[in-house]
């Protein structure tokens, strides 16, 4: 038998570009449902946009424009169902496919076995997972655009702040999820209790000080909110201290660096190695 | 007992007229907690052996595999596979190993050819060299024709050559098989064995855990025989049976209530007596005379059968237990 290779050159390729070789794994896997996945990503929006930005505008527009920052309802929303779309699909994707890698289907353990490392399997799923949230971002922030919410130039960058939401939402839910090996139901608690408060609490819908003191804190440890003002920063120039923008900032990024860091010793502690 | 002869003999230079070592475990140890799974086992896998871990479910085989492999790290001991420590470079070690696990974890989601591509991609293998590979190894693994399907439309049988085939992808000098037929119907497990033939043909060291005895006789060049993360003896197939049974077994059944009772009266008959709760079992190198003789003190089986002898009397007489329970 000649070799093509040799188990030294495999090594070396496999702890440089390890992450990505099982990230191509991933998007195979995604591109198996590839329809889907458009569907949604395109599908979601418009009918978010349409009946929130359109129907419920309609009466809200007629109240009070000034308490939105004088821009319209749609124009106020749309960065935070931009984000909070992103978090919901990284509740998806950090959940139950981490119990199917490492319990039902086993499938990190296939890796797991060649050259590759824990941490590499970790961190290749968080990267085909950030792409598909970039993807799908982009396209909900094309809809936007094409709904007219956007008005400055800088809207595209809410695109990227969405994805940054989305990581830092379901990092620490993937190391939560990591920790997992017995599914009894943890993560229909974590949609009930935690994504739906957040979804609601954020200063999604109304500007998160028109709540009482007594909840808003909700908004101040949410990705959602810190994501959704970061994003209407960019989409209609919210006006806000810079300081709070930069806080925006080093929120989302801090929490997704810490939750990548738990993830990836957590894998490293399950798998062994 | 044969415990402490057969490991000096294993550490022994018995081996070396043959080629050097590709594995050398010395006082292998992996604990867990209290639990100790493989209890300072030590053995040499020279190049191009078939060597097998037989020994009942719980005896350490998995436990040894997966250090072997480079994804469980030992308590103690020394473990060296090509000359590499899998403790300190894991990566290079399992740069060499191909691995079928006692579970197919293959990507159900995946189409059958594209299972074993994205295996290759974790060697850093590039395209022009996976596709005709993966061709090749379909067409060994007789799945050509289902290349387009998925996975999860394979039979048990069909996931489980698609997983060898896996473990091949990068043309590996040592292959790691656990339990590599168990839950497979006799048919395909004669198309893996004969699979298996044709790769130690090709020089592929062959590492294999089982607790069929007719899979390590098969398959086995050599093989410890394991029992409670110890080593209990060491050997070819052959020279086990030789040395721990006779040429012959005669087996007896006189319902399960009177085993126990008539084993007693058989004392004497052949070489050694062993009574088990369905059958009572006479080690001794003619068995045809042996029954000859049962029947002689009027005592009448059942049922009788002569047959030659096998690693199951061979780890019978070595821990007192039958290999399946």
């Amino acid at each position: 038998m000649t070799s093509a290779h040799s188990p030294a050159v495999s090594a070396g390729r496999a702890k440089r570009w390890g992450s990505f070789f099982y990230a191509e794994q991933v998007l195979r896997v995604m591109r198996g449902y590839g329809w889907s996945v458009f569907l949604y990503s395109v599908g979601q929006p418009v009918a978010y946009l349409f009946a929130m930005g359109v129907g419920l505008a309609s009466l809200v527009d007629a109240n009070s424009a000034a308490v939105f920052g004088g821009v319209n309802y749609l124009t106020f929303i749309a960065p935070a169902l931009l984000v909070s779309s992103a978090v919901m699909t990284a509740t998806g994707d950090f959940s139950y496919p981490i119990m199917d890698g490492f319990k039902w289907r086993r499938v990190f353990y296939g890796p797991h076995a060649s050259p590759l490392v824990p941490q590499q399997i970790a961190t290749g799923h968080i990267m085909a997972s950030a792409l598909k949230f970039l993807v799908q971002s982009v396209v909900y922030f094309s809809i936007v655009a094409a709904f007219g919410a956007s008005p400055g130039p800088w809207g595209w960058v809410s695109a990227i702040v969405a994805t940054v939401a989305g990581l830092s939402f379901g990092l620490p839910l993937m190391a939560y999820a990591s920790t997992i090996t017995k599914d009894s139901g943890q993560f229909a608690l974590v949609q009930r209790f935690i994504v739906v408060p957040l979804f609601l609490f954020s200063g999604t819908f109304f500007p998160l000080d028109s709540l009482p003191l007594g909840v808003r804190w909700i908004g101040w440890i949410s990705p959602v909110w810190h994501g959704t003002q970061l994003g209407r920063f960019f989409t209609y120039g919210l006006e806000e201290n810079p300081l709070l923008t930069l806080a925006h900032v080093l929120f989302l990024v801090g929490l997704a660096a810490a939750g990548w860091t738990l993830t990836r010793r957590q894998f490293v502690r399950r798998m062994g190695a | 007992m044969h415990n402490e002869a057969t490991r000096s003999f294993s550490t022994s230079a018995s081996f070396q007229m043959n080629p050097p070592a590709v594995i050398t475990a010395e006082n292998l140890t992996k604990s867990y907690g209290e639990l100790t799974a493989v209890d300072g086992i030590s053995f040499e896998v020279p190049a191009g052996e078939s060597f097998g871990l037989l020994g009942p479910n719980g005896a350490g085989k998995s436990t040894t595999m997966k250090m072997i492999g480079g994804v469980s790290q030992r308590t103690s001991g020394k473990l060296s596979i090509m000359g590499l420590d899998p403790e300190t470079h894991g990566p290079e070690v399992r740069a060499h190993l191909g691995v079928v696990p006692q579970q197919d974890n293959l990507d159900e989601e995946l189409k059958v050819r594209e299972n074993l591509i994205v295996y290759g991609r974790y060697f850093g293998l590039p395209l022009s060299y996976l596709r005709p590979k993966a061709d090749e190894l379909l067409e060994f693994a007789q799945l050509t024709d289902k290349a387009k399907s998925r996975v999860d439309a394979l039979s048990g049988g069909m996931k489980r050559r698609l997983t060898i085939a896996r473990s091949l992808i990068n043309e590996p000098k040592i292959l790691l098989l656990d339990e590599p037929t168990t839950g497979l119907d006799p048919q395909a497990r004669h198309i893996l064995w004969d699979w298996l033939f044709r790769l130690k043909e090709q020089g592929v060291t062959l590492i294999l855990t089982t607790h069929y005895m007719d899979e390590a006789e098969q398959l086995c060049d050599r093989l410890i025989v394991v029992d409670k993360g110890r080593i209990m003896a060491e050997g070819s197939p052959g020279s086990l049976i030789r040395e721990y049974s006779t040429r012959e077994v005669l087996e007896l059944r006189f319902g399960s209530e009177r085993n126990a009772t008539i084993g007693r009266e058989l004392e004497g008959i052949g070489e050694r007596v062993e009574t088990l709760p369905d059958r009572v079992l006479i080690y001794t190198n003619d068995g045809e005379s042996a029954l000859e003789q049962v029947s002689a003190r009027r005592l009448h089986p059942v049922t009788s059968l002569v047959r030659r002898s096998s690693l199951e009397d061979v780890f019978l007489r070595l821990t007192g237990r039958s290999l399946v329970d």
